[in-house]
């Protein structure tokens, strides 16, 4: 089978401005990936699907990962005037100091696909994509109309991660109840405070427990 | 519950139905007795497996692994082991590949009796064939117990090998279930498949062309059933199954006693793998002396690992960022994705109809729910 280096070659000689790049993976398994831009997605998709060498004609897993915001401390060297006064009269002098600052890298979803080959029986072949941010910029184009077994897949990305599939033709929940707000495999989804809990001999759920009935007891306080 | 909209007649087939297998719904449009619309409806049995995953470390879920396919515990284990194994690049024993092989394909030979009886069972013939199927697969689970201690969630398989070593008493066990196998199968062939009212209702219905198949990522015996050469165990070698002389059982009607008769002659490439694997299994140690049990944390990186389950392709997807903990774990469930598909195999035909399409299917909602 061809490398990600020959793909990634062969997508940009079909594909005109693919933004193809490629996603080292530095485990041992070294299942590398390619990262495709989301606005050529279905293009580069059917490209792979027809190519007569790759064939990826069984699109076989479709998943998200989550990556939130990351806070990322670096220490810098600054160097700046100061004036000093020295012995009644001032002076301007530069000097250098370290100081730490925190930049924030803003977090995606990404949707990642493995494909194989049924008539040529090779594989994987992986393809990543990113969206925008984790807020109001999630949509992602649908693999559903080129490899039906998206369908499902996607629906259950979109429940669980929150990645709107654009293209899709029934996107709705798939696991969840309809009327669930939220996406539970998110890093930072907090499950809702609704519902009584059974205080049982472990000290956490017991805390939890008391936290709650309390919660509870200061809301009928209030209103009375 | 049922409601009319137009002529169409709206009718929730489940979740409490004895033919869906478990908590599993479809919701049908009926135009007379005819499906115009079917879309099946789960979730039901949903804990978020995959959160547990990352909550926990890489060892803490292997025992989670028996509950997604509950009938087949011990090829979710090798799936899972499989994956990790991928991403830590950890090697296994010789004898420890045997026993895999061994349990595995004892798991595919108890899946398909008890898949063929429940399809029977799902056509009405109440009782006796599917209990045929479970008096097999009781031998195969006194085996599973005596070497595990476990019927059903066998939590047998680790990073690097297997958890217990077979005696040789356990194996002798084992072939003398193997050479009462086939006695099953020709009794079970003799009784069943000729039979009228099987070919009646099954023959031409529930088609699934194969380009449909494969679009749709459908996997293990519903996919060779529509003729489509693709068996996992051939294609990825994973394990020692390139050491083995086995065939691979294909369908043309792509119908569903197509997908019955795959199983029962799958039964049969199992029980000889089974006699091989049996007869050549070598002494040595059953688990890895450098795999790392305790402080396991993979480098950062990821893997795709999958195998042939009893149902279609089982895999793992893991990404490490170094931790105690999977950064991210994803099961890729056979079945989930083989119900892509369930509509267009129902439309057009008779509602008792969508009863037998669903049971060849084969799903278990442990895994489709997750």
């Amino acid at each position: 089978m061809k490398t990600v280096e020959e793909i990634k070659a062969a997508i940009e000689a079909a594909v005109p401005g693919a933004g193809v790049e490629i996603v080292s993976n530095p485990g041992p398994s070294a299942q590398h990936s390619l990262l495709i831009a989301p606005e050529s997605a279905v293009a580069v998709a059917t490209f792979l699907r027809d190519h007569a060498e790759l064939a990826l004609d069984f699109l076989s897993n479709v998943t998200g990962v989550d990556w939130p915001d990351k806070e990322i401390a670096e220490k810098v060297k600054v160097t700046r005037t100061v004036t000093k006064t020295v012995e009644g009269v001032e002076q301007s002098a530069e000097e250098t100091v370290e100081e730490t600052r925190k930049r924030v890298e803003p977090g995606y979803l990404e949707v990642v696909y493995h494909f194989y080959s049924m008539a040529k029986k090779h594989g994987p072949v992986v393809l990543r994509m990113r969206t925008a941010n984790r807020t109001d910029k999630v949509q992602l184009p649908s693999m559903t109309p080129v490899w039906r077994s998206a369908e499902f897949q996607e629906r259950e990305v979109f429940d669980l991660f929150g990645v709107e599939f654009t293209g899709h033709p029934d996107l709705r929940r798939i696991l969840m109840w309809d009327g669930f707000k939220d996406h539970p495999m998110r890093r930072d989804y907090v499950e809702p405070d609704d519902y009584d809990y059974e205080p049982t001999a472990h000290d956490e759920v017991l805390k939890k427990a008391q936290a709650h009935q309390a919660a509870l007891a200061g809301q009928k306080g209030a209103g009375e | 519950m049922m409601e009319a909209e137009g002529d169409l007649l709206e009718v929730s087939m489940g979740p409490h139905h004895p033919s869906t297998h478990g908590v599993f719904r479809m919701d049908v449009a009926l135009d007379g007795e005819k499906v115009v619309r079917l879309k099946p409806v789960f979730g039901y049995l949903h804990r978020n497996h995959e959160k547990l995953g990352e909550d926990h470390s890489y060892l803490a879920s292997m025992p989670y692994t028996d509950r997604l396919d509950y009938i087949c515990s011990l090829t979710n284990n090798w799936a899972y082991a499989l994956a990790v194994e991928k991403l830590a690049g950890q090697a296994v024993p010789e004898r420890a590949e045997y026993l895999r092989v061994i349990t595995a394909e004892l798991t595919r030979v108890q899946n398909h009796a008890l898949s063929v009886g429940f399809l029977l069972q799902d056509m009405g013939a109440s009782g006796t064939p599917l209990m045929y199927g479970f008096r097999e697969r009781e031998k195969i689970l006194d085996l599973f117990e005596a070497l595990t201690g476990s019927r059903m969630m066998c939590n047998y398989m680790r990073f690097g090998g297997c958890r217990v070593d077979a005696t040789p008493e356990w194996l002798d066990a084992a072939r003398k279930v193997v050479r009462d196998l086939p006695g099953f199968v020709d009794e079970y062939e003799a009784l069943i498949c000729t039979n009228e009212i099987l070919m009646a209702r099954t023959q031409g219905v529930g088609i699934l062309r194969p380009e449909l198949a494969v679009s749709a990522g459908v996997t293990g015996p519903m996919l060779r059933a529509s003729g489509v050469n693709y068996d996992i165990r051939k294609v990825d070698r994973y394990g020692i199954y390139d050491r083995f002389n086995f065939k691979v059982p294909l369908g043309d009607h792509c119908d569903v006693y197509d997908r019955f008769m795959i199983r029962l002659l799958e039964l049969r490439e199992s029980i000889k793998i089974l006699e091989q694997a049996l007869k050549d299994i070598p002494g040595g140690p059953v688990m890895d002396p450098k795999a790392k049990i305790r402080n396991f944390r993979p480098k950062a990186g990821e893997a795709y690992g999958r195998i042939e389950a009893p149902k279609g392709e089982l895999g793992f997807y893991l990404i490490s960022d170094g931790g105690p903990n999977p950064y991210r774990y994803r099961v890729r469930p056979p079945s989930f994705v083989n119900l892509t598909i369930l509509e267009d195999m129902c439309l057009g035909h008779n509602v008792a109809d969508v009863v037998l399409i669903l049971g060849s299917v084969d799903i278990v909602l442990g895994e489709v729910d997750r």
